[in-house]
């Protein structure tokens, strides 16, 4: 265990070590080429060790991963569509896609309108009970999702009938005489899926309050003070000058959220594993490589990944470009 | 301290109280908090709070206790305090699935994955921000682009190349892998805050003689640390947690880190609810006083507008 400890400790003096020397090398190269070329190349000789990397663990990968979709469990040989066929020809399949998109639907959401709800509540509260609040609804997004899947079980933990319920959701409805209901496993309307969903809710909802009430506190005054002079009552003016005004900032957490969601993987690997109709792409991906070493198939599900999420690539580069032009 | 109570007041959909003084009156609060706004705050810090609070109190517990009575019999009767026990953090710390391994497992997986990338993103960043080549924008876009995907894609095919390279199941394996889809967010917020330092004083120490390497040393990477900080935190948080990566590179076993580990004591026990409630209390204890202690530098970096995929 001191071994490991040490090793650690040691991999991140190496490592940090031998980054400043190879940035001191690189700064020798472009400062003994001779002539203008030195000055000309060092700015891509300093970006090259980042741009390097990302090309290795990003665009390599992506690449690869498109090609790999249309080649059989092992790569070996060229099948063409058959792994998209036997994913979209498949119920279980259709059913984790269409969980999938719940999440997503669902999740961003519910967390941006409980994060506004909380940032403007809290914003009315005194500076210390403020702070309070905030950091108890920012806790969990220090918490893993392991470990809230596992927290979160003492919430919908079910035992069979005729004993003494230790979930609390069951332990409350005992008290009012209704049967233990095994939550997780009740996929009727999704409810499942919906229970799940509270537990990446409750990690969630802290990143968005923390966002859009530093968004709410930074607009101008008094665009409000001339709502207000106008006659608009608070409400309009909360409707019509402020939410216009942080819509900047609302669309980030969306972006950020959706991408979060259309990940998941940890609270559904934890808790069902997939089971009960609530499966997700994610753990479907883990499943294909895990279970079925069935690569083929998992890079195909990675492909719908890549393909869902160049809009929002698309709007991030956008998003990007306005905010440098002003 | 005026501008901001009046916005406050402005951002409060459902006012309670409607007690209009005069924007410009020192301190004011034309909407305070009342009961019902108070109440309704305290039942949601309460809900946030009790799914804590439940599994602190049962990785204390008994096994019989845990198993039989809810961990809410222990506030209701507390005449069972004295049965309160230290051996569920003896046993998962000591027993077959070591958290006490895992732990040290964990933080050789996250220290590297969150220090070495700083100096690369700052060099990059400083690159971006302070000087002139051809296709400075078109790189920068691409790195910003790069921040949506997923790190499915890479999973793979770079577990392919680990096999080549015979590192599956070692921490370089995370840490390397962590690093690579760390870069694009780091250099991204380090650009951001470097694009707000004083463009005078870089110039006027390129116009002493100073060159890129001196400027980039003596004052540009001391006058980023608050970002540095910002995203250290990021990445710490979000290596320290991460399972699905520990599971494809590392998986259970010796190099285990604490989120697989948590898994494996679920398995293994079945409803040995006592333990997995301590190796829950484990595995977030590090983060969480890394985040009560450094939030604001952690609010910092979420609000410079980062997206991660």
């Amino acid at each position: 265990m001191l071994v490991k400890a040490l090793t650690a400790v040691i991999t991140v003096a190496a490592g940090i070590g031998a980054a400043f020397v190879l940035y001191w090398i690189l700064n020798w190269i472009s400062e003994h080429i001779p002539g203008d070329w030195g000055r000309r190349i060092q700015p891509y000789l300093f970006i090259l060790p980042a741009l390097a990397a990302i090309v290795v663990y990003t665009v390599y990968p992506a690449v690869l991963t498109v090609i790999n979709s249309f080649k059989d469990n092992f790569s070996r040989h060229w099948i063409g569509l058959a792994n998209y066929r036997a994913l979209f020809g498949s119920d279980a399949f259709r059913s984790t896609l269409f969980n999938t998109l719940l999440w997503i639907l669902i999740v961003p959401a519910a967390c941006i309108i409980m994060g506004l709800t909380v940032a403007v509540l809290a914003d009315r509260l005194g500076p210390r009970g403020e702070k309070t609040t905030k950091t108890i609804i920012f806790l969990p997004m220090a918490v893993s999702l392991v470990g809230a899947a596992t927290v979160w079980r003492f919430i919908y933990d079910a035992e069979p009938k005729g004993s003494t319920q230790i979930g609390l959701l069951n332990a409350i409805g005992s008290i009012f005489h209704k049967g233990p209901v095994a939550w997780l496993d009740t996929s009727t309307f999704r409810l499942n899926s919906l229970l799940l969903m509270v537990i990446l809710l409750w990690a969630q909802v802290g990143f968005s309050m923390v966002l859009l009430s530093a968004a709410i506190k930074s607009v101008p005054t008094d665009t409000i003070e001339a709502a207000r002079i106008d006659g608009a009552s608070e409400r309009q003016i909360f409707a019509r000058v402020v939410v216009p005004q942080i819509r900047g900032t609302i669309v980030t957490i969306f972006i950020t959220v959706t991408i979060t969601v259309m990940k998941i993987f940890d609270v559904v690997y934890v808790t069902t594993g997939g089971a009960f109709n609530t499966d997700v792409l994610g753990n479907q991906f883990w499943t294909q490589i895990s279970t079925y070493f069935n690569y083929g198939a998992a890079s195909a599900i990675v492909v719908i990944f890549m393909i869902a999420v160049i809009p929002v690539m698309w709007y991030q580069v956008k998003h990007f470009q306005t905010e440098e032009a002003t | 301290m005026t501008s901001t109570a009046t916005t406050e007041a402005a951002a409060s959909p459902i006012p309670k109280t409607r007690r209009r003084r005069s924007a410009t009156h020192f301190d004011a609060n034309p909407a305070k908090a009342g009961w019902l706004v108070k109440s309704i705050l305290i039942v949601l810090c309460l809900l946030w709070l009790i799914p804590l609070i439940g599994t602190f109190i049962t990785s204390f517990r008994t096994v019989d206790a845990a198993a039989n009575t809810g961990w809410w019999s222990v506030i209701v009767h507390p005449s069972t305090l004295s049965s309160l026990t230290l051996q569920n953090y003896k046993t998962a710390l000591g027993g077959s699935t070591d958290m006490g391994a895992a732990f040290v497992n964990s933080l050789a997986i996250t220290l590297p994955a969150t220090f070495i990338p700083l100096l690369i993103a700052s060099w990059a960043a400083y690159a971006f921000t302070f000087l002139q080549f051809r296709g400075r924008n078109f790189l920068f876009l691409f790195i910003v682009s790069m921040l949506v995907v997923p790190n499915y894609v890479a999973f793979i095919p770079i577990l392919k190349l680990y096999k080549n390279l015979g590192i599956n199941g070692t921490f370089p394996a995370a840490w390397l892998f962590h690093i690579g889809f760390g870069l694009s967010l780091a250099i991204y917020i380090l650009r951001n805050y470097m694009s707000t330092l004083p463009k005078t004083v870089i110039e006027s120490a390129k116009m002493d003689g100073a060159s890129n390497y001196q400027t980039f040393y003596r004052l540009v990477l001391p006058m980023s640390v608050p970002a540095i900080a910002a995203f250290a935190i990021f990445q710490f948080l979000w290596v320290w947690n991460d399972l699905l990566v520990a599971l494809v590179f590392i998986g259970p076993g010796a190099n285990q880190p604490v989120t697989v580990a948590l898994t494996q004591l679920k398995g293994q026990l079945g409803q040995g609810w006592e333990l997995t409630t301590a190796g829950g209390f484990i595995t977030l204890i590090l983060p969480v006083v890394v985040f009560l202690v450094l939030q604001r530098y952690f609010v910092r970096g979420l609000t410079s507008g980062a997206v991660k995929g």
